[in-house]
C-alpha cells in the first residue's frame, strides 16, 4: 500500500447531485492544506448502492461508513478522521431502524443493507476510480482478456459461458453463449460485430448506468473478449445521450485501454486488433430492442424488423453481429477468471449468477443492489430494503418495467429467478424493482405504463399502436370514473390481440402490466368502476376532501398549506374547502393533526 | 447536453459550424445520427435552415432526414429555453409524486410540456429516469439534478434561476403567484 489512507468518495449520479463533486474537492483540499497528499488519496468512485444516504464517503483502511456527508464537512473528516484517528461519529450509518443497529454503525459489512447481497457485476463500483485504469487493473483487470488471448481458444471461452450457465441480462434471458456460438458459426460474412446494449429503456432503473459510471473497463475488457470468440474487429456500445456521465467515463477507458495496448491494434502484442466505438442513442425507447438498435446505429429510424434472421447472422449491416446488455457484460471477465463452474454455483437451477436491481419507490433504502438468483422477494424488501416507510403497508413490487407486472404479498417467498417471474405473470426484465404500498392504485400504475408505451410505441405495426391506444383510453375512462363492467372484457380482448399480433417486444409485451394488475388486483378495477371510488386516494376525478366541522378545532395548518388557497375559515372555528378551487393535492389531508380531513 | 444554446448566431456562423460537423464526422458510417446529435448541441435546436444545409453536404433527402429527427425525442425543432426543466416521470418518480411536481410546474410556469415560457426562460420537458431514484422526485435544470423535490418547494427552487437572469429580464418573467412563492 502506497497510501496510509484513502478517502472514497461516491461519484454516482445520485451523490453526484448533492454536490459529491464539492465534497471531493473539499477533501483534496484539507489533504493538501495539512501536506498529507503524500499519505493520503482522494478517489472518486461509482455508485455504493446506498443512493438513499448520499453522499457516501469511505476511508480505508477502517473502513469506515460515512453518509449524508455535505461538502462543508470535509475539514472535520480530515482533522478528526485522518489526523487525529477519530472517526466522525456523527456522520456515521446509524439509521434507527438497521436490524443490526448498536450504537452506530461503522462498517459496510454490518450494514443489513449490504449484508445479503453478492457482487459479481458490481465489483468494482465504489471500489476504484473508474477513470484511472491502473485501479482496474490492479484488481484483476485485462487478466481476463489476456487468458482469452494467450490460453483459450474461441471454443473454450464459449464452453465456459456454457457452463456457466449465464442467460442474458437484457430483458429476455436468452443464453449467452448460443448467441456467441451462432455469430462465430456465421460464415455469411468475414467482417463480423460486438455491439453492447446500454440503451436501458425501463423508466425507473439505472443499473447499466451506474455499471458503466462505475466500472466501464468491465465492459469494454468483455466485448473485446466477445470479439476474439467471434471473429469480431469492432464493437459498438449504444448509449443513451441522457448519461453524459457514463459516457465521458467511456471515453476516458477507451483512450486510456488503448494507450496501454488492450485495445486498438494488436492487442497485447497479438495480432487480434479490436475497437470500439460510442453511438449515443437519442431517446426513443423502442431502440432498445435489438433489431431497431442495430438501425439506429445504421443511422435510420430505430424501428424493428422481424426475426428471423437474427441479429447472430444478420446483424449490423447485415453482418452477424453479438448483441448484448451492459450487465452480461459486465459478468464475463469474471466467468473466464474463476470459472463457469464457480459461477453456476451461484444461483437458482435455471438462472445462475447474480442479478442487479434497481430497487426504488416506497423502500426505507432505495439503491442499486446485486443479489443471488433465488433470494425471495422478501429479502430483498425486509432485509435489504429495510421495508416500507412511514409506516405503511406492502402492496406490490413491480419487475420488469412497462413490459412486466406486479408481485404480491402472497408471493414474496418466491425464489427469484427468470421462470418463477414468468409464472407469476411478471418478467425479470433488466432490473427494475419498484415498491408500492397501500397508497398506489394499480389502475394508475398500469395507466402509467400504458401511457410510457403509447408514447413509445414506433407506430410501425396497428396492434401495437391502435391497440395501445384503446387500452390506455379504457383504462382513463375507469380511472375517471365512466368504467363499465364490460370494459374488463374489452381490455382483456385487446391484450390478447396485441400479444399474439405485434412486430415487437415492446407491443407484445405492453398489455403485461394490465394483465397482471388484472389478475391480482381485479377488485381494486371493479370498485372503480361499481363503486366509483379508488381507496388508494390516487384517482382524482373519483376523490374529495373535506373537513369534518366536529372535528377541526381550526388551527389553520390545512389552510396554510394549502397551494391553492381553497381552505377558508377564521381561527378556531371550522374550516372548509372550496371544491372548486381544491386540486386534490391531498396536501390537508397530510397536514391536519386531528385527522379532521377525509379522503373519499 | 443542455447547456445554454448560441441562440444568436448569424446564418454564416452556423453554416460554417455545419460544415466543420459534417466534415469531421461523415466518414463514419451511420454518421447521421451522431451529425444531428453535433448539430443539435452547438446550435440549440434543428431549424429547417440547418436540417437542409445538412441534407445538402451529405447529399442525402431532406425527407429522410427530417423523418430521422421526427423519430427521435432528442431532437428538438424548436428553440428552447435558457434553462430546460425535466421533471422526472420515471416510475420511482412517478410513485413517490412527480406527476404532482409536473402539474405544479406547468402552472407556475404557465406552460405545457414541450413549450418555452414567453420570456424564454424556462422550458418544460419530461425525463424517464435520471439514475437518482433513490432521491426521488427529482427534476433536473438544464445539467443539474435537484431531488427530493416537494411541490410547495418549487417556486423557491426556481427564484434563483429567474434571479440570476435579472439583469437581463424583461417585465415578462414568468407569472408566480404571492402566495406560491412563499
Ligand atoms: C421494447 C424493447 C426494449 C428493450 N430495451 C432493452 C434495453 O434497454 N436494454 C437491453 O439490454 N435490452 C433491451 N431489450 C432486449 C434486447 O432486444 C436484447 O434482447 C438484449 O439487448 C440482448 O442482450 P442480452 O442477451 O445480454 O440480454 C429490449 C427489448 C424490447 C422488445
Ligand atoms: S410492436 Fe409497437 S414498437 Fe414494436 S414494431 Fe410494432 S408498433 Fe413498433
Ligand atoms: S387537497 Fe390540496 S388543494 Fe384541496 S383543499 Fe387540500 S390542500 Fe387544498
Ligand atoms: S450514487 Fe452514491 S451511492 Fe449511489
Ligand atoms: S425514476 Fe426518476 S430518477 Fe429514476
Amino acid at each position: 500500500m502506497a497510501y496510509r489512507s484513502y478517502i472514497l468518495v461516491c461519484g454516482g449520479t445520485g451523490c453526484e447531485s448533492s454536490h459529491a463533486d464539492k465534497i471531493y474537492q473539499n477533501l483534496k483540499n484539507e489533504i493538501e492544506a495539512n501536506k498529507l497528499s503524500e499519505q493520503v488519496q482522494v478517489i472518486k468512485t461509482g455508485c455504493f448502492g446506498f443512493c438513499e444516504q448520499g453522499p457516501i464517503v469511505k476511508i480505508l483502511p477502517e473502513n469506515t461508513f460515512y453518509v449524508q456527508v455535505k461538502p462543508e464537512d470535509a475539514k472535520e473528516l480530515v482533522d478528526e478522521h485522518i489526523i487525529k484517528g477519530r472517526p466522525v461519529e456523527r456522520l456515521i450509518y446509524s439509521a434507527s431502524d438497521d436490524k443490526n443497529r448498536k450504537s452506530v454503525i461503522a462498517e459496510e459489512k454490518d450494514i443489513s443493507f449490504y449484508q445479503k447481497q453478492y457482487r459479481i457485476v458490481l465489483r468494482n463500483c465504489g471500489m476504484i476510480d473508474p477513470e484511472v485504469i491502473e485501479e482496474y487493473i490492479a484488481r484483476d483487470g485485462y487478466a481476463a482478456l489476456e487468458k482469452v488471448l494467450f490460453d483459450m481458444k474461441p471454443e473454450q471461452v464459449i464452453d465456459e459461458l456454457k457452463k456457466a450457465g449465464i442467460r442474458g441480462r437484457g430483458g429476455a434471458g436468452f443464453p449467452t453463449w448460443m448467441k456467441w456460438n451462432f455469430t462465430k458459426g456465421a460464415t455469411n460474412s468475414e467482417t463480423k460485430y460486438v455491439v453492447c446494449n446500454a440503451d436501458e429503456g425501463d423508466p425507473g432503473a439505472y443499473m447499466d448506468r451506474s455499471t458503466l459510471e462505475g466500472d466501464p473497463h468491465s465492459v469494454l475488457e468483455a466485448m473485446t473478449i466477445a470479439g476474439y470468440t467471434v471473429g469480431a474487429q469492432k464493437g459498438f456500445i449504444y448509449i443513451r445521450a441522457e448519461y453524459p456521465l457514463a459516457i465521458s467515463r467511456l471515453k476516458i477507458a477507451i483512450q486510456q485501454a488503448k494507450d496501454m495496448g488492450l485495445l486498438g491494434d494488436n492487442i497485447l502484442g497479438t495480432d487480434f486488433s479490436f475497437d470500439i466505438e460510442i453511438r449515443l442513442g437519442a431517446g426513443a425507447f423502442v431502440c432498445g430492442e435489438e433489431t431497431a438498435l442495430l438501425a439506429s446505429i445504421e443511422g435510420k429510424r430505430g424501428m424493428p424488423i422481424p426475426r428471423p434472421p437474427f441479429p447472430a447472422t444478420h446483424g449490423l449491416w447485415k453482418k452477424p453481429t453479438v448483441i448484448n446488455n451492459v450487465e452480461t457484460y459486465a459478468n464475463i471477465p469474471m466467468i473466464i477468471l474463476k470459472g463457469g463452474d464457480w459461477f453456476a454455483s451461484i444461483g437458482t437451477e435455471t438462472s445462475k449468477g447474480t442479478k442487479v436491481f434497481a430497487l426504488t419507490g416506497k423502500i426505507k433504502n432505495s439503491g442499486l443492489i446485486e443479489v443471488p438468483m433465488g433470494i425471495t422477494l422478501r429479502e430483498i424488501i425486509y432485509d435489504i430494503g429495510g421495508g416500507i416507510p412511514n409506516g405503511r403497508k406492502f402492496k406490490a413490487a413491480q419487475s420488469g418495467g412497462p413490459s412486466g407486472g406486479v408481485i404480491t404479498e402472497e408471493f414474496l417467498d418466491t425464489p427469484i429467478d427468470y421462470e418463477n417471474l414468468a409464472k407469476l405473470g411478471s418478467i425479470m426484465g433488466s432490473g427494475g424493482l419498484i415498491v408500492m404500498d397501500e397508497d398506489d392504485c394499480m389502475l394508475d400504475i398500469a395507466k402509467f405504463y400504458l401511457d410510457f408505451t403509447v408514447d413509445e410505441s414506433c407506430g410501425k405495426c396497428a396492434p401495437c399502436r391502435i391497440g395501445g391506444k384503446q387500452l390506455y383510453g379504457l383504462l382513463d375512462k375507469i380511472s375517471q370514473g365512466n368504467g363499465e363492467l364490460d370494459d374488463i372484457n374489452k381490455m382483456e380482448d385487446i391484450s390478447l390481440a396485441m400479444q399474439r399480433a405485434s412486430l415487437c417486444g415492446l407491443g407484445q409485451t405492453a398489455p403485461n402490466p394490465v394483465a397482471s394488475t388484472l389478475r391480482y388486483f381485479k377488485d381494486e378495477y371493479l370498485e372503480h368502476i361499481t363503486d366509483k371510488k379508488c381507496s388508494a386516494g390516487v384517482c382524482k376525478d373519483l376523490l374529495q376532501f373535506n373537513i369534518l366541522k366536529d372535528k377541526c378545532v381550526g388551527c389553520t395548518v390545512c389552510a396554510r398549506k394549502c397551494p391553492v388557497n381553497a381552505i377558508s375559515g377564521e381561527r378556531k372555528q371550522p374550516h372548509e374547502i372550496d371544491q372548486n378551487a381544491c386540486i386534490k393535492c391531498g396536501e390537508c389531508y397530510e397536514a391536519c393533526k386531528f385527522q379532521a380531513i377525509t379522503r373519499g | 447536453m443542455t447547456s445554454t444554446p448560441a441562440l444568436h448566431q448569424n446564418s454564416a456562423e452556423q453554416q460554417e459550424l455545419l460544415h466543420n460537423i459534417v466534415d469531421s464526422l461523415k466518414d463514419q458510417e451511420g454518421a447521421l445520427i451522431p451529425i444531428l446529435q453535433a448539430a443539435q448541441d452547438s446550435l440549440g435546436f434543428l431549424s429547417t435552415e440547418s436540417l437542409k444545409t445538412i441534407s445538402k453536404l451529405l447529399n442525402m433527402p431532406y425527407s429522410e432526414i427530417s423523418g430521422v429527427v421526427s423519430f427521435y425525442s432528442y431532437f428538438t425543432t424548436m428553440p428552447r429555453g435558457r434553462y430546460t426543466i425535466r421533471v422526472c416521470l420515471g416510475t420511482a418518480c412517478y410513485v413517490r409524486g412527480g406527476k404532482q411536481l409536473l402539474e405544479e410546474l406547468k402552472k407556475i410556469l404557465q406552460i405545457e410540456v414541450g413549450e418555452t415560457t414567453e420570456d424564454k426562460l424556462f422550458s418544460l420537458e419530461v425525463g424517464r429516469c435520471f439514475g437518482a431514484c433513490g432521491l426521488a422526485p427529482v427534476l433536473m435544470i438544464n445539467d443539474e439534478i435537484h431531488q427530493r423535490v416537494k411541490p410547495t418547494k418549487l417556486a423557491a427552487l426556481l427564484a434563483p434561476y429567474k434571479s440570476e437572469n435579472d439583469s437581463e429580464a424583461t417585465d415578462e418573467s414568468p407569472k408566480i403567484s404571492q402566495e406560491d412563492a412563499q
